[in-house]
């Protein structure tokens, strides 16, 4: 089954083909062709994920494009990895050709399935399965529905690929259709002023990162001649590169991550990009696509792993960021945005696990991390769904009208926040946290440890504003919300009007069955990498050997320790109300507003361009009007200045140039006699 | 000293050269057709007197030759003035006009 692990990211594609070209004016068919697709991916999935997990390893490569010397040659095989899988010229990876100092430069596409690829794939198409079926009720009725599905599926499709591609190559490629459907999936209702910009602000600051990562791989192309993974990691081990190199190489990649994964300073995009429909945030704006900078760093891990400064870099960026995102995290007042502050925070959390080198670690997040974000999206998306407004001040009380949504929702909150040894979360965090103490970096461990206690408050602070306390959805104008309170940038629609009153109700059944799916693994995922587990647990195998996973009481401890402080924090301010959250803003002046303002960095950028590269661009357009355009049209109108005098002696008039003709003839005439007298 | 009776080679060379500057200018500075037409006949006359007169005083070793030369300039500037003077009558009957300035259809 393994060997047929490229048909996984092929049904997808299928099914976007089939509703673009064929089902998209039949709306529920298109919906059930996207779950079709991702279903069968999911069911190849799982036997691909059984084999690997029982030690079973497939790599496939095949020639691209030939750039010849002479000129470039196309080999027939031009359709991809995934559909011309089959062709005949495919070879394994050892049999490749050696491109580096050959007159002919092949390029390389493949796949290959190894323990990462198999995690991810079964993260990527269980999350991306439960987030289309439960799209089918979130989008019930909506106009743009086939549109949806397809983009939906092509983004599974490019997701896919991205985690099988088994070169840097193949994998920029698909790195850039996932940017391309969260570009089209973010500007969903591109009717929406708001949804277009963050689509384009999501799109921009991507590429951004995008750069680095391109130039990365062309760095590396020029010292290696090959991108196939395996190959660069061989040639690694040889010590066939300076560390410096490495570590420059490294660094241009990480940017590419930090681009994709929302790390600072390229975080800003992100919670703009919760514009788009809420399962589009839960899958590609928590579970996977912002993944993908966690994955390519574990993915080149060994290049990392060899650089001299990179891994320090990667530890640095990821650990702000998590205190740093955590921190906005606090006093947002939009459910949707909060939560993709934590999505930021948390994939530094990730970055800084490899940092520390703890790939292991960094990756078994990142799977737990999709099941409970991908389980709080939707869960927000539900109430979202039923409330019709994503603000926190308008909601409460929810409890006991959204019983599955108000229990799943609490279940993966635990999680996230790290609820010690029931949940998922609190495993893999704890054994980050395990990591980062242990490799003896203290400053980068007390910023995790207290990233998890701003983590384990704002989470709760949202769950209890959301589904505690009285009902403030029935009379906003009540609830006590004053000017002041206002957060910048974020929604403030009120609750629209066809759901007021006893109208708020649970989710239909398509959208609840997924949330309860969630549930499941966002709690179990966490004991299979658990000290639980023993020494065959997760990371070993990821890396392929058992680690020598030492349990370190004091940290598990610490790290449960904060988990509770935050969620008690929380309880007191928001769910018994015994401490007023407006006296602890009113205390906390300063801090309160440099975190509702979001520190500024979006009013920083936008200055930025508006100063210098407006300025610049100002400057560029005066040389181009007056200097560029000055010399064209200088030509122009000397030529033509010039003309107008000579066209005079243009008469047309025959006579005139007989004139001419006979006054030539005789001043000829004049100057020969002349010269003949004066011989 | 030359006798003014008698006539010498510079007598027609003078003739020739008048006739043909007359024939030139008319040619060049009139705007009527037909006038232009008659100016370039006069210019051939010029040209055949000059070719009479270089006959009779130096080519005496063939002494009709000249003569003979301008017989047949005569015929071709007959031709040719029955050619213009038909272009003329048929620029005339379609533009009602046979000045020159006038008849401008082709001009750029």
């Amino acid at each position: 089954m393994i060997q047929y692990a490229w048909l996984i990211p092929v049904l997808p594609l299928a099914a976007f083909a089939i509703i673009a070209f064929v089902t998209r004016p039949w709306r529920r068919v298109s919906g059930w062709v996207a779950v079709a697709g991702i279903l069968g991916a999911l069911a190849l999935a799982l036997p691909t994920f059984w084999e690997t997990l029982a030690g079973a390893r497939v790599e496939r490569t095949l020639d691209w494009l030939t750039l010849a010397t002479g000129g470039v040659g196309v080999s027939p095989s031009l359709a991809g990895a995934g559909g011309g899988a089959q062709d005949p010229a495919l070879h394994s990876a050892g049999a490749a050709q050696v491109a580096g100092g050959a007159q002919a430069l092949a390029l390389q596409v493949g796949f290959q399935v190894d323990p990462l690829t198999a995690v991810m794939l079964l993260v990527v198409t269980s999350v991306s399965f439960l987030v289309i079926f439960y799209s089918q009720g979130y989008m019930h009725g909506d106009p743009g529905y086939s549109r949806y599905f397809a983009f939906i599926s092509l983004f599974c499709m490019s997701m896919l690929g991205l985690v099988l591609a088994n070169s840097l190559l193949a994998l920029y490629i698909f790195w850039e259709l996932v940017g391309l459907c969260s570009y089209l999936l973010i500007g969903f209702y591109y009717q929406k002023p708001e949804a277009a910009a963050a689509a384009k602000k999501a799109f921009l600051v991507t590429r951004l990162g995008d750069f680095g990562l391109l130039a990365g791989i062309l760095l590396l192309w020029s010292r290696a001649g090959t991108l196939e993974f395996t190959r660069l990691e061989q040639m690694i081990s040889a010590g066939q590169f300076d560390p410096a190199f490495l570590s420059l190489v490294g660094v241009l990649i990480f940017c590419g991550a930090v681009g994709k994964s929302a790390q600072f300073p390229l975080h800003v995009w992100l919670p703009d990009a919760m514009e788009g429909p809420t399962p589009v945030s839960a899958l590609i704006h928590a579970a996977t696509m912002v993944a993908a900078g966690v994955y390519l760093v574990a993915r080149t891990f060994p290049i990392f792993e060899a650089g001299s400064y990179s891994l320090t870099v990667v530890m640095a960026v990821g650990a702000f960021t998590a205190i740093f995102a955590a921190s906005m995290a606090l006093v947002n007042n939009d459910i949707k945005r909060v939560m993709a502050y934590s999505t930021v925070s948390q994939l530094g959390y990730m970055f800084l696990a490899l940092g520390v080198g703890a790939r292991g670690a960094a990756v078994f997040h990142l799977m737990n991390h999709a099941f409970f974000k991908a389980l709080l999206f939707l869960a927000a998306g539900s109430v979202i769904h039923a409330l019709g407004s994503q603000d926190l001040r308008f909601m409460g009380g929810l409890r006991g009208r959204m019983k599955i949504t108000s229990t799943t929702m609490l279940i993966a909150a635990l999680s996230l926040s790290g609820f010690p040894l029931l949940t998922s979360g609190f495993w893999s965090k704890d054994e980050i946290l395990a990591a980062a103490y242990a490799k003896g970096e203290y400053l980068v461990f007390g910023v995790a440890l207290l990233t998890a206690f701003l983590t384990a408050f704002y989470m709760f602070r949202a769950w209890f504003l959301a589904f505690w306390g009285e009902p403030r959805w029935e009379s906003p104008q009540q609830s006590g919300i004053s000017a002041q309170q206002a957060v910048p940038g974020a929604q403030h629609s009120a609750p629209t009007t066809q759901h007021h009153g006893s109208g708020v109700h649970e989710s239909p059944w398509m959208m609840a069955a997924p949330l309860v799916i969630l549930a499941i693994p966002s709690i179990l995922s966490g004991f299979w990498g658990s000290p639980l587990a023993g020494g065959g647990g997760f990371a070993s195998f990821l890396e392929g050997q058992a680690e020598a996973t030492e349990l370190n009481v004091w940290v598990m401890a610490a790290s449960a320790l904060v988990a509770l402080g935050g969620i008690y924090l929380a309880w007191l301010m928001y769910g018994k109300r015994s401490l007023s959250p407006a006296r602890v803003s009113a205390a906390l002046w300063p801090v309160y507003q440099i975190l509702i303002h979001r520190y500024w960095v979006d009013e920083l950028y936008n200055g930025f361009v508006r100063i210098a590269v407006l300025g610049v661009a100002e400057g560029l357009r005066l040389f181009d009007v007056y200097v560029v355009d000055g010399a064209v049209n200088g030509v122009a109108s000397m030529t033509r200045a010039a003309s107008s005098t000579l066209r005079q002696f243009q008469t047309g008039r025959l006579q005139n140039y007989g004139w001419a003709m006979y006054a030539g003839a005789i001043a000829i005439a004049v100057v020969t006699i002349a010269a003949q007298m004066s011989r | 000293m030359v006798d003014p009776t008698t006539l010498t080679l510079n007598h027609f060379l003078l003739l020739g050269a008048v006739l043909f500057a007359v024939g030139l200018y008319g040619a060049l500075a009139r705007r009527n057709a037909v006038i232009v037409l008659m100016s370039i006949e006069l210019m051939f006359n010029g040209v055949n007197v000059t070719l009479l007169g270089f006959s009779r005083y130096i080519a005496s070793s063939a002494p009709l030759l000249g003569q003979i030369f301008a017989i047949f300039i005569i015929t071709v500037a007959a031709a040719e003035a029955a050619v213009g003077l038909a272009i003329i009558i048929a620029v005339y009957r379609d533009r009602k006009t046979i000045q020159l300035d006038d008849i401008h259809l082709m001009k750029w």
